[in-house]
């Protein structure tokens, strides 16, 4: 008896019950492509966190006002805080006591609406700062020019601008060039920076950047600093330009002993850490979800082929009486399970490869390689043990006692 | 390779001469339960068949006709005894051997039948010889050929449930015939049929054993019994008596 023959009776023995066997495979399938699509959507989540971690750029560093962390922020405010100021910023620049540092960029920030004719946005970034935030925040100009050292020095009322503000403004039109009113003031566009994305809550791209001196000649009056940014020369130096600034900031904000330090530094490299194993911990739990759901289907395999070899006793009895022998039931038996999984395995490789091709809550999932070949393989070796022991009670059976069965 | 020895005896004594007998069974038990609840189905039989006889076992329900069908079919086991077929003890032989027994050594007939649903007659005759691996052409040719010996040379792609009763107990018979065993066993192959289809059957059995073919029928049916050339009766798991039928042999 070659095994392509007892192929042909389990796959006879599929077919006499094509809604059963479309069900079980059903419960394969879901199984597996859950497996792939969410394990893909944590994939693509951590790679997302990833990227717009990457555009932040890692070597960079954010000084921000007040305690560690942004929830002690109005606590340590209430006591004596000194401000950022623009000659911290001035002496975080210092090559002698930072030579680790590369540059850095005060950061003025303030909400305003910008308005061409009857058009208007509030960008969610309207920064006031000079050239070497470019750089160090990994902005770039897709057209027009960006604003130099001079422009902030004269104070001119010129401003780069993101893809989204331009849109919402001058909508198709090139807005290099053209005028826009920002709080008041009227600023000349001169240059569109490059498409960044959205980095989880923010849209990156709705942005104006206007030189730090017209910011506070025009909007915000001579204020405090919201952020420094200071950009590490090496993203390995990070660590040793966080201590340098920490150091210089210390001794400027009269921090000593176990006084808490009135400002605060966030360290993309750590956040970056911290994001991707908030994000493995995510993964984990989607793909313990998914591999229940195709144990669950594998217990659906062996409860069909329970049900299968109790119906079909007889027909074993049968066979066996005409001189089949023991291995070639129990074959037939177990190439109906595998062919029950391996069915649902295959669809459910198709059905999550069509899943994942769809944005999920905002999230394009990556497929993980090995997902899915460990789905593919695990749902095949449910079907060859969860099939084995009612594949092996079948054949064990004696054949009188299988043919009085009714 | 122990089962290949086995294959090999097998068929090296179906062609031994016919004096041989093809059955033999000494004080066969067949016991169900122990102690004072044992229940004997068979209380030591012992019997002798020779190749080319049609004989029949008679006997009211209970009295062990059909356990002792079932042993000599080798689809059951017995308690003690031996039970040599075609000079091979089947009685102590495993699971394994025992599949090769009822494959090449014997064809079995079921009152109900037993074919298998939803398969046309042609697959059904071809199934045991499938499980001999005999090559597709050989085995199609053989169903072919013992489908037309009994009469259904017509109706080889039908299923069971298209064919009448006679027609689906002539398919069993075809399946029997078609691995060319040393012994055909019938079970009351004639209770579910109706006179008609009795008949033919019966004449049909004429036939194979005219071949030369060594037939056992089980039945209750005193004309069945009446065709066979030898006549068992069985009472309480015994035989009572065992003898030539007049009518039949000369």
């Amino acid at each position: 008896m070659s095994v392509l023959e007892i192929i042909r009776f389990a796959l006879r023995g599929l077919l006499i019950n094509r809604l059963r066997t479309a069900l079980t495979t059903l419960g394969i399938m879901i199984g597996v492509a859950s497996v792939i699509i969410l394990l893909a959507v944590g994939n693509g989540s951590s790679k997302a966190i990833q990227s717009s971690l990457d555009r932040l750029g890692t070597n960079s560093l954010q000084v921000r006002s007040g305690g560690q962390g942004f929830g002690f922020r109005a606590r340590a405010s209430a006591s004596t805080v000194k401000p950022l100021t623009i000659l911290d910023t001035v002496a975080l620049a210092d090559k002698t006591q930072a030579p680790d540092i590369k540059q850095v960029a005060p950061i003025v920030s303030t909400n305003g609406t910008c308005v061409v004719g009857a058009n208007t946005t509030t960008p969610s970034t309207f920064y006031g700062t000079w050239p070497a935030y470019y750089e160090a925040s990994n902005t770039t100009i897709q057209s027009g020019s960006y604003f130099t050292n001079d422009d902030v020095t004269q104070a001119r009322r010129v401003a780069l601008i993101g893809q989204t503000t331009a849109t919402a403004l001058f909508g198709t039109d090139n807005p290099i060039g053209k005028t826009m009113r920002c709080s008041g003031i009227q600023f000349t566009v001169i240059g569109l920076t490059t498409v960044k994305g959205s980095s989880g809550f923010q849209d990156g791209d709705s942005l104006v950047l206007i030189p730090i001196t017209t910011m506070e000649n025009t909007i915000t009056g001579n204020q405090a600093l919201s952020d420094i940014l200071v950009e590490a020369t090496k993203s390995t130096t990070t660590t040793a330009a966080q201590n340098e600034l920490t150091a210089i900031l210390d001794a400027r904000h009269g921090i000593t002993g176990n006084k808490t330090a009135d400002f605060s530094v966030f360290n993309q490299a750590s956040l970056l850490t911290t994001a991707s194993s908030s994000s493995k911990t995510f993964t984990t739990l989607l793909g313990a979800v998914a591999a229940i759901s195709l144990l669950v289907g594998g217990i659906g395999i062996t409860n069909i082929m329970l049900v299968t070899v109790i119906e079909r006793t007889r027909e074993i009895g049968i066979r066996k009486a005409i001189g089949a022998p023991k291995g070639a039931i129990l074959t037939q038996f177990l190439i109906e399970a595998t062919i029950l999984s391996l069915l649902g395995g295959a669809l459910g490789v198709i059905a999550g490869f069509i899943g994942s091709h769809f944005t999920i809550d905002g999230t394009k999932p990556v497929i993980v390689p090995a997902s899915v070949f460990l789905a593919f393989g695990v749902s095949i070796l449910i079907g060859v043990f969860f099939g084995g022991y009612p594949a092996s009670r079948a054949a064990s059976l004696r054949p009188i006692e299988a043919l009085r069965y009714e | 390779m122990y089962l290949v020895a086995v294959v090999a005896a097998l068929e090296a004594v179906a062609s031994v001469d016919d004096k041989q007998p093809v059955i033999e069974v000494h004080d066969a038990v067949k016991r169900y339960g122990t102690g004072d609840a044992a229940i004997y189905a068979l209380d030591g039989v012992s019997l002798s068949i020779n190749a080319g006889e049609y004989v029949a076992i008679m006997g009211p329900s209970g009295s062990g006709k059909s356990t002792l069908m079932n042993i000599l079919g080798a689809l059951d086991i017995m308690t003690s005894g031996k039970y040599y077929l075609d000079g091979i003890e089947v009685s102590s032989m495993d699971e394994n051997h025992l599949a090769i027994v009822r494959g090449r050594k014997i064809g079995f007939i079921f009152q109900s039948f037993n074919l298998i649903p939803r398969t046309t007659a042609l697959a059904n005759v071809e199934l045991p010889m499938a499980y001999q691996g005999i090559k597709p052409k050989e085995r199609k040719e053989r169903a072919m050929v013992a489908l037309n010996v009994v009469g259904l040379g017509e109706r080889v792609n039908h299923e069971p449930t298209e064919l009448s009763g006679g027609q689906q107990q002539r398919v069993a018979v075809a399946r029997a015939l078609a691995t060319r065993p040393a012994l055909l066993l019938a079970d009351e192959p004639t209770g579910a049929l109706d006179s008609k289809s009795t008949g033919d059957l019966l004449d049909l059995f004429d036939q194979i054993n005219a071949a030369g073919r060594t037939v056992v029928v089980i039945t209750h049916e005193l004309d069945v019994a009446h065709r066979a050339k030898r006549i068992i009766r069985m009472r309480d798991g015994k035989i009572v008596s065992d003898e030539l039928n007049k009518e039949r042999v000369a």
